[in-house]
């Protein structure tokens, strides 16, 4: 009788170590967020020294967006209608007919972007949006016209890439609110 | 014909299913390690607002986060704006500067993710940025949805 307990082979069953994987790979797929984080990038400029005088900018090459509460646009004191901004700022920044209003060439454009305190995100990211948009736009049209691929086929930090960066560069300022 | 016949008979029609322990664990390994449980608890409503020129954070490592919105308050009630940072909610603004500083020393590439709710006022982000500027972290990120478009 011991004899023949013994030579029975101890195991475990490993029958069921499918079912177990299964249940852990179940939980591990629905618990998974592949979400990468999207945003529009910014840098901040670094704090301003009060006894600095700010560097001089000629008129003609700031343009001033204000935005208000309600979501309505001034651009240089005229009321703009937020669907219009990104042709008017394309306008402005590249400014092909030479007007003496606009700016003397793309990278010397500032865009200065304002709002008030109470001003709800959304908007501020809308019309950040816009701006973006503006300069999206320009880059691929020159990246098109000089190496006949979009803005975004160029590689990181090619000389191709870094020769649009410096014909539109992102000059945006975020003007701090009054009140 | 009869010849057919048998050797229809003979074959069997089985998949082998032994390693499919080794195929499921494989696929397990691969969700165990690219899953990120949740860091921290948010305790401020966040609803992020849409645009569409947006542009991917390839290197997460660097990013760190602060949170804008209303305050979550016990029974499902809104509170007034407020900062978070991590875990905790910071009130006084003027905080932010040494603590974005000590993550700047630690990772000298930071970028700050700004995950505002899109109904919070212009005015609290504002104060944030300018302590920003203080800290010398400089590169930020407004964390946004992609718009359908």
């Amino acid at each position: 009788m011991l004899k023949k307990k013994k030579r029975e082979g101890a195991e475990i069953n490993g029958s069921s170590m499918a079912d177990i994987a299964f249940l852990l790979l179940i939980f591990f797929l629905v618990t998974t967020t592949i979400n990468v984080d999207t945003g529009i990038g910014m840098v901040l400029p670094p704090p301003l020294d009060p006894e600095q005088e700010p560097p001089p900018i000629r008129e003609r090459n700031l343009m001033k967006i204000l935005v208000n509460a309600q979501g309505l646009v001034l651009m240089d004191e005229e009321p703009v209608p937020i669907t219009e901004v990104r042709t008017k700022l394309i306008e402005f920044i590249d400014n092909p007919e030479g007007n003496e209003e606009l700016a003397v060439s793309p990278d010397a454009a500032i865009v200065s972007l304002k709002t008030q305190r109470e001003t709800p995100y959304s908007i501020y990211i809308d019309m950040l949006d816009e701006v973006m948009g503006a300069y999206k736009d320009l880059r691929d049209a020159a990246s098109r016209s000089n190496y006949g691929v979009p803005y975004d086929a160029l590689a990181d930090d090619s000389p191709q890439q870094n020769q649009i960066q410096d014909m539109y560069p992102k000059k945006i300022s975020i003007a701090e609110p009054d009140s | 014909m009869a010849h057919f016949k048998k050797k229809q008979a003979g074959s069997k029609q089985e998949i082998p299913t032994s390693a499919m322990p080794d195929v499921v664990f494989m696929l397990l390994f691969f969700f165990m390690v690219t899953t990120v449980l949740r860091e921290v608890t948010l305790k401020v409503k966040l609803d992020l607002t849409q645009a569409s020129n947006i542009e991917k954070i390839e290197q997460k490592r660097l990013v760190s986060y602060i949170y804008m919105g209303p305050e979550r308050l016990p029974g499902n009630q809104l509170g007034d704006d407020k900062v978070q940072i991590d875990d905790a909610i910071v009130d006084d603004i003027g905080a932010i500067r040494n603590i974005m500083y000590d993550k700047l020393i630690e990772e000298p590439k930071l970028i700050v993710s700004l995950r505002v709710d899109q109904n919070s006022e212009f005015g609290l982000l504002t104060d944030v940025q300018k302590e920003l500027q203080q800290a010398g972290t400089f590169r930020i990120n407004y964390s946004t949805k992609r718009e359908a478009d």
